[in-house]
């Protein structure tokens, strides 16, 4: 298959480009989710981004929320944001870390106003950036304009199998074109991490491999209290089939191809070695993982799942394949790609390859994933430890 | 013939079950995927889709080899056409 060298996005003011354009209402903090959700329910065609954090955190955790936050609102697929905190400093401090991409971003907080006050000053202000966005139009941008992040979930032995080794197939076809690309799951690749380890592009990148895994996994065996056999593998990994953390991780690891990773990123971390492949150090869980992804500004997800996982994110498309003809036959209005015919060899990777590029396409191009018409929005913040 | 169980790689003592099941004392049909090549195997017992099956006799201790790598150690011995999983395999992690 001849892949097509662009696709129909949105530019941005700092050169990258979208494949979407949402106006995001973000809460700096839990308190005010109600504000963000007031103005996201008063102004159509915005979206409010509630979540469970923002107060007393410190130190690395504190500087993740921060990085999750302005990374999530300098996210190419967003046009323009409404920040809304409990209190003016940190709340500037996101809206500052935004403004940097020279998108349209205005900050509010409640102190000293009240909900209301505060719901109506920032819907004006919402009103006018939706009208605003509304105008924008998908122009022609090069196909190195794709961010692409994965992460595979409900797995069972069928993503190792065959929608694993698609979501591979795809990265060695796309690599060459210059996307950026990116996985994660760093405790999923507990049993596969001195192979791993091997395909980091230098010496430095498969230290900064093994060192970031080994921190992982000696925090996992602190804070087991059994062998994990409630969550690693999951049951539904095992009634898939699956039995041990390394044939999940041998599994998981399919979904990088032949590629090489040339760094590891901390959870949220926006890549900037150019094109290629790179590791981040996320959770295994599907919602954290993607949220970190999107906040480090990839743009449209890939998600392989056996069993059916049926997670969204509210910025980033996500586009769900899966080689399980059973999954495919019960919850067909979760999956995007259907490769099960890879079991039965009536087709081969490479085809399912090229089904899955030109599904990813079609979506870049403003086609809804089936998590986003089924409304998943999933925006779920990383916290490292207890706040104080 | 159809294909009912895919073995990624030539070292591998376990097959994966690609058909809705396999049933007990059913002759299998096995592709390799890593040379492309095939190979038969009687079940002996009833096998749900994904799932695996023992390529031989396995004893406790054993190594489970699948994608060519150590993916678990044998815990109760293994016939060859078992079903293998959590019953008779473990981590050797965590």
């Amino acid at each position: 298959m001849e892949i097509p060298k662009s696709f129909l996005g949105y530019k941005r003011e700092n050169g990258r480009a979208g494949t979407r354009n949402h106006v995001i209402i973000l809460p700096v903090d839990d308190i005010s989710n109600a504000c963000a959700e007031a103005v996201a329910n008063n102004i159509k065609g915005t979206i409010a981004l509630p979540h469970s954090y923002g107060r007393l955190q410190f130190g690395a955790d504190l500087e993740l929320h921060f990085r999750t936050m302005i990374g999530t609102g300098c996210n190419p697929n967003v046009a323009a944001v409404i920040v809304i905190g409990i209190e003016p400093k940190w709340t500037k401090k996101i809206v500052d870390g935004i403004a940097k991409t020279g998108k349209p971003v205005e900050g509010f907080h409640i102190e000293r106003t009240g909900d209301i006050g505060t719901t109506m000053k920032a819907s004006k202000k919402a009103q006018e950036f939706v009208m605003w966005a509304s105008e924008k139009q998908r122009e022609e941008c090069p196909l190195s304009d794709l961010w692409i992040s994965v992460k595979c979930g409900e797995s069972d032995t069928t993503s190792g199998l065959a929608a694993n080794p698609t979501v591979g197939n795809l990265m060695d076809k796309l690599e060459p074109l210059g996307v950026h690309l990116c996985f994660g799951e760093t405790s999923e690749l507990t049993g596969a991490e001195q192979v791993c380890a091997t395909r980091g592009a230098t010496k430095e990148a498969s230290e900064k491999f093994m060192k970031t895994w080994s921190s992982y996994n000696d925090f996992i065996l602190k804070e087991a209290t059994d062998d994990l056999s409630e969550s690693q593998p999951t049951a539904g990994n095992i009634a898939g089939g699956l039995t041990t953390i390394e044939e999940k991780a041998f599994g998981n690891f399919q979904k990088i191809g032949n590629c090489k990773f040339i760094d590891v990123l901390e959870p949220a971390e926006e890549p900037t070695k150019g094109n290629g492949l790179y590791f981040m150090d996320t959770s295994s869980a599907a919602a954290e993982c993607v949220t970190l992804q999107a906040a480090a500004g990839f743009n449209i997800h890939l998600f392989p799942t056996g069993q059916g996982n049926i997670v969204g994110n509210p910025i980033e498309p996500v586009v769900k394949l899966t080689a399980n003809p059973l999954t495919v036959k019960g919850m067909g209005e979760h999956i995007d790609c259907d490769v099960s015919k890879i079991l039965s060899r009536e087709m081969n990777l490479s085809e399912a390859g090229d089904e899955l590029i030109k599904t990813t396409l079609r979506v870049a191009n403003g086609r809804l994933t089936c998590a986003e018409a089924l409304g998943h929005k999933e925006f779920v913040m990383t916290k490292l430890y207890r706040s104080a | 013939m159809a294909t009912d169980i895919i073995i990624h790689d030539k070292k591998d003592n376990v097959g994966v079950v690609v058909i809705e099941k396999i049933s007990p004392k059913q002759d299998c049909a096995c592709w390799i995927m890593e040379d492309d090549s095939s190979t038969h195997i009687q079940s002996l017992d009833e096998i749900p889709l994904g799932h695996k099956i023992a390529m031989v006799d396995l004893n406790e201790g054993d190594t489970i080899l699948k994608y060519g790598h150590d993916i678990g150690k044998v815990v109760k011995s293994i016939k060859k056409g078992e079903h293998v999983h959590v019953h008779n395999v473990k981590t050797k992690k965590w």
